[in-house]
């Protein structure tokens, strides 16, 4: 094994990919060649390190000196004055703004995230299934293996409260329960990460920052329900993501962490990879099952839910990205560890990829029950140009729209349900008061109207006249009875689609509605718009 | 990988290549490398020390560097901090001084007196 005396984390996260960081590695390691420190500092190319604003992001071990922004045309620079010298290159560190990583010097911003499901990110290099290891990982299989029955690891993961964090909130023990129970000769697990809602790519950032942590916890859903086979289902242009979980799949199977007999257990467990083809609606379990039999991406008819007729007709455990990534943790540090994070009533904590009018934009995980105004102005470092909050939607462009009245509610997956909104997947974009509600309205349901699958009526159908009565308003041409027609039309919706797409779909028109109405009514009224910054 | 047991024996090798990014208190050998340093030979005992190290296999020791301290007449310096000691600096240290220091101070607590560098 090679000694280095010095570690260059470079952010492979695809937000500095974006901003160049591979030329600013390549020029890394050029200029180390050059200088003949090659032998001596090792570079690193890890998952996103939660800045994604200040990107590309390199962080230079032991010191944990980060530095920003930074251009090819700084590399000389910091490679001479702070690796070969040892003098840090000051004005390349920008404020020490840190949103998660971990760093000596500057801990206060971690004081507000917890980091269990992206514990990984950022620190280790994810395409090496030793630094994986060493950071603790395969034990949780391990411990499952050797020292648990299936139904323990099922009893843990109850035991733990931990909710699915694709959205729907369902108990991930429960669900894995009821496909142990039940009774066929094969048995599937699929990790969904068909990330689609708009401003959200946490499950991007995890499957690329931490691969083996999915790769883990499918094995360990796979032994506690009976499965042998498993699939992750990747939005096709996750181009990266996709990489990371097939070269992780090819190095634990060459470790004999997957495949037959694994550790001498007797347990046997493979992983596919299947792309999905860009659909909205199939981030929907049943229309993802639908997709990878072959057939058009609709949801089908539930119940029965994929837990007992899923893929193939059979038992299927379908779990989002982050949930899986929170289950090693809870296998090697116990239920009651898990509980001390987050609410009593949902612990465990949240991953939000934050964006908008935000000055701090960039992944972030946070415990459950944290208010919007901390992770606002504590974490976001608050609105830029000195503008005044408007409005926060939680989960992508499905989810409840927040005004400043709720920016101290504590934010979890029970408590905003039960004020008419909800947590949803991950995304967190921030809105200033330049923003006209209507406008936004319209945005979000020619989305929808666009990404209904047409399969029942109350979806197809409600989706494009929900559009129409918006756009309608937009334009100036609405009536008092629109609003009326656009609220009945919502409660029609959420109560007959045929699944989430077109039950969430009037989540956002409802909130919008509930603590906006006078801005719609000006829209209507006064043919007026109060931010004067719509078409109007 | 056949067992837990073969688990376990890679983590522990695995473990101590990223130890490096961890904050845990650890005998830390600062090298100065400023312009004085490294014309007065800092690069090759750098390293020497990173070769003895190795050869040692001191996976816990840290190597950084530090830039002019203001005795350039003493280059190349090295400090050596042991947590819970006081800090050493020594003067002069050709890459065979610093194999001697490895093993002597760094492996075996016993500071090299004649090299070193006095203060106050």
């Amino acid at each position: 094994m090679r000694f280095y005396r010095s570690h260059v984390l470079v952010c492979g996260g695809t937000p500095c990919v974006l901003e160049g960081c591979t030329a600013v590695r390549d020029a890394l390691i050029g200029e180390l060649k050059r200088l003949g420190l090659d032998e001596e500092v090792r570079v690193v190319e890890t998952g996103c390190l939660g800045p994604c604003d200040l990107g590309p992001v390199i962080v230079v071990y032991p010191e944990g000196t980060l530095y920003e922004k930074v251009k090819v045309s700084d590399v000389p620079r910091i490679v001479e004055e702070h690796l070969l010298k040892g003098r840090i290159v000051r004005s390349l560190t920008g404020e020490g703004r840190v949103l998660g990583i971990a760093r000596y010097e500057e801990p206060q911003y971690l004081e507000v995230q917890e980091r269990i499901v992206l514990r990984n990110c950022g620190i280790i290099d994810p395409s090496s299934i030793e630094e994986y290891i060493a950071a603790d990982g395969y034990r949780a299989l391990a411990k499952c293996l050797t020292e648990m029955e299936p139904s323990d690891v099922i009893e843990v993961v109850k035991e733990s409260g931990l909710v699915g964090r694709g959205g729907a909130a369902f108990p991930t023990g429960l669900k894995w329960n009821f496909t142990a129970k039940a009774d066929a000769d094969e048995k599937f697990i699929i990790c969904n990460a068909d990330e689609g809602e708009p401003g959200t790519f946490k499950d991007r950032l995890i499957l690329e920052g931490d691969p083996h942590s999915i790769i883990e916890a499918m094995a360990i859903a796979g032994y506690a329900v009976g499965a042998n086979r498993g699939f992750v289902y990747i939005r096709g242009e996750y181009g990266l993501s996709i990489d990371r979980i097939n070269e992780g799949i090819k190095q634990a199977k060459a470790m004999g962490l997957l495949g037959e007999d694994i550790l001498g257990s007797g347990f046997s467990f493979d992983i596919e990879i299947r792309r999905g083809a860009g659909a909205y609606v199939c981030g929907e379990e049943t229309a993802l099952i639908e997709s990878m039999e072959g057939g058009r991406g609709e949801p089908r008819v539930k119940p029965p839910y994929p837990s007992t007729h899923g893929f193939l007709g059979k038992p299927t455990v379908v779990n989002n990205v982050e949930t899986l990534a929170n289950i090693p943790p809870i296998i090697l540090d116990g239920s009651d560890w898990f509980r001390g994070f987050g609410t009593s009533r949902c612990p465990g904590t949240k991953v939000f990829t934050m964006t908008g009018d935000i000055n701090c934009k960039g992944l972030i995980e946070v415990p459950m029950g944290i208010t919007l105004r901390k992770i606002i102005y504590e974490i976001g470092g608050g609105i830029p140009g000195g503008r005044k909050f408007k409005m926060a939607q939680t989960g992508g462009t499905s989810g409840g729209c927040l005004p400043a009245e709720m920016l101290d509610v504590p934010m979890d997956y029970f408590t905003l349900p039960e004020m008419g909104s909800a947590l949803g997947s991950g995304a967190l974009l921030i809105m200033d008061d330049s923003h006209c509600i209507v406008d936004i309205a319209e945005s979000f349901m020619r989305f929808f109207a666009s990404e209904s699958c047409g399969k029942c009526v109350p979806c197809r159908e409600g989706t494009a006249r929900l559009h129409d009565i918006v756009k309608k308003l937009a334009e100036g041409n609405g009536t008092g009875e629109d609003i009326r027609l656009l609220e009945d039309l919502s409660h029609t919706m959420q109560r007959t689609a045929l699944c989430g797409l077109g039950q969430s779909a009037p989540v956002p028109i409802m909130t919008m509605l509930k603590y906006f109405r006078d801005e719609f009514e000006s829209h209507i009224k006064d043919r007026l718009c109060p931010t004067g910054t719509c078409r109007l | 990988m056949k067992t837990v047991d073969d688990l376990e024996r890679i983590r522990k090798q695995a473990k101590a290549m990223t130890r490096l990014r961890e904050s845990a208190e650890t005998t830390k050998i600062v090298v100065a490398m400023g312009t004085c340093g490294i014309a007065a030979g800092a690069r090759e005992t750098l390293s020497a020390i990173m070769d003895e190290l190795a050869r040692r296999n001191l996976q816990d020791v840290i190597v950084t560097q530090t830039g002019c301290i203001g005795l350039c007449e003493q280059e190349p310096i090295i400090a050596v901090m042991i947590p819970g000691r006081e800090k050493v600096s020594y003067g002069r240290v050709s890459p065979e001084k610093a194999r001697q220091i490895v093993a002597s101070h760094v492996v075996n607590g016993q500071v090299v007196g004649e090299w070193v560098i006095p203060t106050g």
